[in-house]
């Protein structure tokens, strides 16, 4: 249902809908109409120009009505086109769902076989069909249907291998299902939207096809034609008579792009991720909306978020992902942010250069001020050359954030070349030296490897030399080390607390792991839902929760050495940030949540060097105890 | 003397490379080697090591989604027979990583959850409305979940969801895979919770999957660590992080941020893990390890019992 | 690498294998006396009995396959009776000008189909994005045969610019200057389609490559949006469009059959339609045997184009 309203949306899917429903309409409607009979010959009356008498298309070389053919033509070709799309999807997702579904040797002899036919270019095979089986519409349609099978049976083919190593598969499987089972309630139905999809993308493409075999004169043969054949044989009188060509080419090319501009809308109501959004192409800096109150710059750090707030719009929704945050960072210092996902950690970090993928994303309040410079609003020009260069980012997967196909010594050099000119030689030595500076062994060789030629740990170590690069005042690390074992993420860690000594850096540091932030962080500020619950020292707020959140959060996180136990578990859920309840967003979970925690803003005070959003904190002797 | 839940004796797998047209075969990687292990029942026994040592590839042998090499695995006394999964499906089941993946995403909750019911139990309609009503209400989830979809639910949900599902079955045996890796702490400890009361309610044996030192400390009655296939060091909850024996399990342990204890690299030099194409003669361990002599070069150590209810794999175990 | 083509080479042969196998099979569906059928209704008994004993039709199946192969092989592709030359002779003289026209016209839409792409990717929703998408959906949409047509009735009859048909003129020099001007109607419009599809790929393409994380890592270093658009994400694109190009090629080829009969070109495409319409099933055999064969060929060249674009593929 969701997927006919996303279709009627979209206005040129609705247009190719009503093109195509009206053709199909009158295809359908053909023999009850008052036409003159399409194949009757009437040569006193050849080439009849258009609007002449009982002729409003004209007569084509033979004196038969246009009109008539015309009508009658469509008819034709769209019934081949769809009765071939029809074939060859069944056939072809047939052969795709088994090859997928049971792998191995099946796989390899049905593929095998399949890759034989998509040797032929397309039409070849379709011509030596034709060949052996002689000139004809019957001929041409399974011609053009067998050559697309193969199409559709390697397109099913890959979906279906994804699905079936889907773990809902092996659920299935362990629920007591059958082969024949899974296939057709597990594979079937998360198949056939790729199939639908693949279908009408291609249909129009068929019925090309089967007019461009007819146009040969292969297909349809006379005195019965359809568009193809029609073109054909008007083709001798192009010149002459052009109206003859024109009227059935002109119809080939609305059917066409009526199903065309329908397909595109049937996939793009299908899939899944254009609902979402996520096909967007993120700007080169997020949007800030026109909305946006800037905030006045104070205090002495280096970096300072004032009242920063970025949404998410999807649609019709808006996601308050980060909603008011202040924070700052003094130079040689660590700022931990943490937080559970959904949290707004992440966008926060982002938010500082830029970085959110827009759209969906959006600044609409705030600033961010570096050097006492507001970067929310920018010009992208300037925002570019402050990135990397003064503020540089780590971010979480290094398999996914290094370019696969560059050698991790060119990324390097990229980052400086990004910012200022750098000869080859001397490019290569500092690539060298930043590979040394993060103690990766043997920096000279492994500056020419590409990332998949690294292991996860050391991937992530050029993704901090990158970082320095060009000796930034504030480094975000955003998880650096979440995607990595935990010996692994021992050393990184250790790498940049000696780097951060070494450089007098100023380091945001997001993670959701407390183990972590005692490590490393001078500073702590907590996030829930969007927003700073609590801030201040690492070691007074890790001794003292004072926020209910923070002290219960700590509480459900087992520590190692503690034996056997049961946790001391947060009931419910986090609360969706584009449905925040008025008041404490934590209150629905909050054992100490009273009327008041539920209704009004609660600010953010600040006691000495700590901060709170509480109105019912801990209190220091229960959080010590 | 009792027989034990599960039981494996030498089980490995060794995943082919495929042939190269011309070149020779090829041995393949060996994702698990010989391992025996009983796992009593009403235990949870951990298993716990980083990516890539066999851990998920042992889980997925033993609920037979992928056969293995050698060794056998006996469920209560039983040699593992997947022919028929209506019977296999009753004995032992499975509760995935990913819980949004592991549930069919076109399909609604009551059609997940009768699966099993119907396949396995061969329940009539009305008995299974009864069933699934009685096993929501032990997970504690809402009866009116039963007409949505998976995308509708948030990571918790959907693992109570997974774990309705393996109830359904009423093994008792239940193999976790890194059952709260996907989940955010606070509703990981309500998932671990919910697994205590379950296992004390209904008397199940778990052998739970994870990477995480403390949640499998949390949660075990005793402890593996899997190091690159193999099990390296086995013993009871509270003394395998608390004293190891075998010198990776001291490094996890040291590895595994804590608060309080200050930063510094576990291991001076930046070691990699070994590689599966091109394994190591002798001790997987021995590139990484600071006690590392010629016999380990030589010899690759098997596990042996240290002292009570301790194994290790090391030729020159620390303390005890 | 040269371990790497030689590889591939090598996998090539059970393709070719299977493709004569195929190609053998269809042949053998034809209904009838294959003598007869190959050499018309007007064939001579003894042109008939000849034919047989030359083909061995009398004998197995199996046989006569391995007989057609080891003559192929030979370069004996038979005799066209319509032609009255050697099928091989005919095949290649057609194929170099099928070349002209199939090459340039897929150099012409691999370039444009890749830019078109890539701009409207990088202006998504906007007004050349829009443009772009609509050109592409009209040119995907136009069968190439009426777009031929269209062209000649613009361009040739009507404007009078260039030639309405052939690929030399039929007085005068055939320099490099006339071909040209023979050649870019058909050109044009045999790419058409192509570079519809391209551009298409080429923007979805783009569009997966631009939300992956990598990008997101160029942007925070400070690379330009020039940079990150054609260094960073195009590059990782053509990973994907490679083999789109390699598919894209064998439609090229296919549409060049409809191109060379609108414009009269003597190329391949308008050979094998004349030799089926006169059921010269040798020169339709070998032809498409031929053609075939050399776009196994071409897919070999894109498979190690792809491997030097993408270290990840063992070599």
């Amino acid at each position: 249902m969701r997927s006919l309203a996303l279709l009627a949306r979209n206005r040129l899917a609705l247009g190719g809908l009503i093109v195509m429903g009206l053709v199909v309409f009158l295809a359908l409607l053909t023999p009850a109409l008052p036409l003159k009979p399409p194949n009757i010959t009437d040569t006193s009356n050849r080439f009849l120009p258009p609007f002449s008498q009982g002729a409003i298309l004209g007569t084509d070389h033979l004196g038969r009505d246009l009109l008539s053919r015309l009508m009658w033509g469509t008819r034709l070709s769209l019934a081949v086109g769809f009765a071939a799309a029809l074939i060859a999807a069944t056939i072809g997702a047939a052969i795709g769902i088994v090859a997928g579904y049971y792998g191995g040797r099946t796989d390899n002899v049905i593929m095998r076989g399949v890759d034989m036919l998509m040797a032929f270019p397309y039409i070849l095979l379709a011509l030596a069909i034709v060949a052996a089986l002689g000139p004809g519409l019957i001929n041409a349609l399974v011609a053009v249907a067998a050559v697309n099978i193969p199409f559709f049976a390697r397109n099913i083919r890959g979906i279906t291998v994804g699905i079936a190593h889907k773990e809902f598969v092996d659920a299935a499987r362990l629920s007591g299902m059958s082969d024949a089972r899974i296939i057709l309630t597990e594979i079937l139905p998360n198949v056939i939207p790729v199939i639908v999809i693949a279908m009408s993308t291609t249909v129009g493409w068929m019925i090309l096809e089967t007019a461009g075999l007819s146009f040969l004169g292969l297909g349809s043969q006379p005195p019965v034609a359809d568009l193809g054949s029609m073109l054909g044989e008007a083709r001798a009188a192009l010149i002459t008579n052009p109206h003859t060509s024109i009227v059935p080419g002109l119809m080939i090319l609305v059917i066409v792009m009526a199903i065309n501009l329908l397909g595109d809308g049937i996939r793009d109501a299908l899939d899944p991720r254009l609902k979402s959004g996520a096909l967007n192409r993120p700007l080169p800096a997020t949007l800030v909306a026109p909305s946006r109150q800037p905030a006045a710059q104070h205090a002495d750090a280096i970096l300072t978020l004032d009242n920063l707030q970025t949404q998410f719009h999807v649609k019709d929704r808006v996601y308050r992902a980060v909603g008011g945050v202040s924070l700052s960072v003094k130079p040689g210092e660590c700022l931990g942010i943490i937080g559970e996902s959904g949290s707004g950690k992440s966008v926060t970090a982002l938010s500082v250069m830029g970085l959110v993928a827009s759209p969906p994303g959006i600044i609409t309040g705030g600033s961010v001020h570096y050097q006492g410079e507001d970067l929310v609003g920018a010009p992208y020009r300037r925002l570019r050359t402050l990135r990397g260069r003064e503020v540089a980012y780590i971010f979480q997967d290094p398999q996914a954030t290094l370019h696969p196909l560059y050698r991790v010594g060119d990324q390097l050099i990229e980052a400086i070349t990004a910012h200022r000119p750098l000869s080859r030689d001397e490019g290569r030595r500092k690539a060298i030296d930043l590979l040394d500076a993060v103690r990766i062994p043997n920096a000279s060789a492994r500056v020419n490897d590409y990332p998949h030629e690294m292991s996860g740990g050391m991937r992530q170590r050029v993704g901090i030399a990158m970082a320095l690069a060009n000796d930034p005042e504030v480094i975000i690390a955003d998880e650096p080390t979440t995607a990595l074992d935990v010996t692994v993420q021992a050393q990184i860690l250790s790498l940049l607390d000696d780097l951060r000594r070494e450089r007098g850096l100023a380091i945001v540091f997001i993670t959701h792991d407390f183990g972590v932030v005692g490590q490393l962080c001078d500073r702590v500020a907590v996030m829930y839902a969007g927003r700073i619950v609590e801030q201040g020292p690492t070691r007074a707020i890790l001794d003292a929760p004072r926020h209910p959140y923070t002290a219960r959060l700590m509480a459900c996180v087992p520590e190692l050495g503690g034996g056997k136990r049961r946790l001391d578990a947060i009931p419910g859920l986090p609360p969706a940030v584009d449905d925040l309840p008025p008041g404490c967003a934590f209150a629905p979970r909050c054992d100490r949540a009273t009327e008041t925690c539920r209704t009004g803003e609660i600010p953010l005070d600040k006691v000495g060097d700590r901060a709170l959003r509480c109105l019912h904190p801990v209190t220091m002797t229960e959080a010590v105890s | 003397m009792t027989t034990p839940a599960l039981r494996l004796d030498t089980l490995s797998k060794t995943f082919p490379l495929g042939r190269s047209l011309f070149g020779p075969e090829r041995p393949g990687v060996r994702a698990v080697h010989p391992i025996t292990l009983d796992v009593m029942p009403g235990e949870t026994l951990g298993i716990v090591g980083e990516s890539g040592c066999g851990k998920s590839t042992l889980a997925r042998m033993l609920v037979g989604l992928i056969p293995p090499t050698t060794g056998t695995i006996e469920i209560e006394g039983a040699a593992l027979d997947n022919a028929d999964p209506a019977v296999f499906g009753k004995r032992i089941q499975y509760v995935f990583q990913d819980p949004i993946s592991s549930l069919n995403p076109r399909k609604t909750i009551r059609q997940i959850m009768e699966a099993p019911l119907k396949l396995l139990h061969g329940m009539d309609r009305a008995a299974r409305t009864t069933r699934i009503a009685e096993i929501f209400e032990t997970v504690s989830l809402r009866a009116d979940f039963l007409d949505r979809y998976p995308h509708e639910f948030s990571g918790g949900q959907a693992q109570r969801i997974g774990i309705a599902r393996a109830l359904a079955a009423e093994a008792r045996i239940l193999i976790l895979d890194e059952p709260v890796s996907a989940l955010d702490v606070s509703v990981q400890a309500q998932v671990l919770n919910l697994l205590a009361d379950l296992k004390a309610r209904l008397g199940l044996t778990y052998l739970f999957i994870s990477h995480d030192l403390a949640v499998v400390e949390a949660v075990s009655d005793r402890i593996a660590v899997l190091y690159f296939g193999s099990v390296v060091e086995l013993g009871r909850a509270e003394d395998v992080f608390r004293t190891p024996r075998h010198p990776y399990t001291k490094l996890l342990a040291d590895s595994a941020p804590v608060v309080g204890r200050p930063l510094r690299a576990p291991e001076g030099a930046e070691t990699e893990l070994p590689d599966p194409l091109n394994p190591p003669e002798g001790c997987a361990f021995r590139a990484r390890c600071p006690r590392a002599t010629d016999l380990c070069r030589k010899l690759v150590p098997t596990l042996a019992p240290a002292d009570a209810g301790h194994s290790v794999a090391c030729h020159n175990p620390l303390g005890g | 690498m040269t371990r790497y083509i030689l590889r591939r080479l090598l996998s090539a042969i059970p393709v070719l294998f299977g493709i004569s196998v195929i190609v053998f099979a269809i042949m053998a569906l034809i209904p009838g006396d294959p003598a007869l059928a190959i050499l018309g209704s007007f064939a001579t008994p003894e042109n008939v009995a000849r034919l047989n004993a030359d083909l061995g039709l009398d004998k197995p199946l199996i046989q006569q396959y391995f007989i057609w192969l080891g003559n192929m092989l030979q370069g004996d592709f038979g005799r066209s009776f319509n032609l009255n030359r050697p099928v091989l002779d005919e095949v290649l003289d057609r194929f170099n000008a099928t070349l002209v026209l199939a090459g340039t016209s897929f150099v012409l839409c691999a370039f444009l189909g890749i830019v078109a792409g890539v701009v409207s990717a990088a202006n998504q929703y906007g007004w050349a994005d829009k443009g772009i998408t609509f050109v592409v959906l009209l040119g995907i949409s136009i069968p190439s045969f009426f777009l031929g047509m269209m062209m000649i009735l613009t361009f040739a009859v009507n404007l009078r610019w260039l030639p309405a048909s052939g690929m030399w003129p039929i007085y005068g020099e055939r320099d490099l200057w006339a071909l040209l001007r023979h050649l870019t109607l058909p050109a044009l419009a045999l790419s058409v389609v192509a570079t519809g599809v391209i551009a298409r790929l080429a923007r979805s393409a783009m569009l997966e490559v631009l939300r992956q994380d990598f990008i997101r890592t160029a942007r925070a270093k400070g690379v330009h949006e020039r940079g990150v658009i054609w260094r960073h994400a195009l590059r990782a694109a053509m990973v994907s469009i490679i083999p789109i190009l390699g598919i894209q090629a064998g439609f090229v080829l296919s549409g060049a059959v409809y191109i060379e009969v609108v414009f009269q070109w003597p190329g391949i495409g308008r050979m094998l339609v004349d030799a089926i319409l006169r059921r010269d099933i040798l020169l339709v055999q070998g032809g498409v045997i031929f053609v075939a064969a050399c776009y196994v060929l071409f897919n070999i060249v894109v498979d190690v184009a792809q491997s030097l674009l993408d270290p990840r593929i063992k070599t």
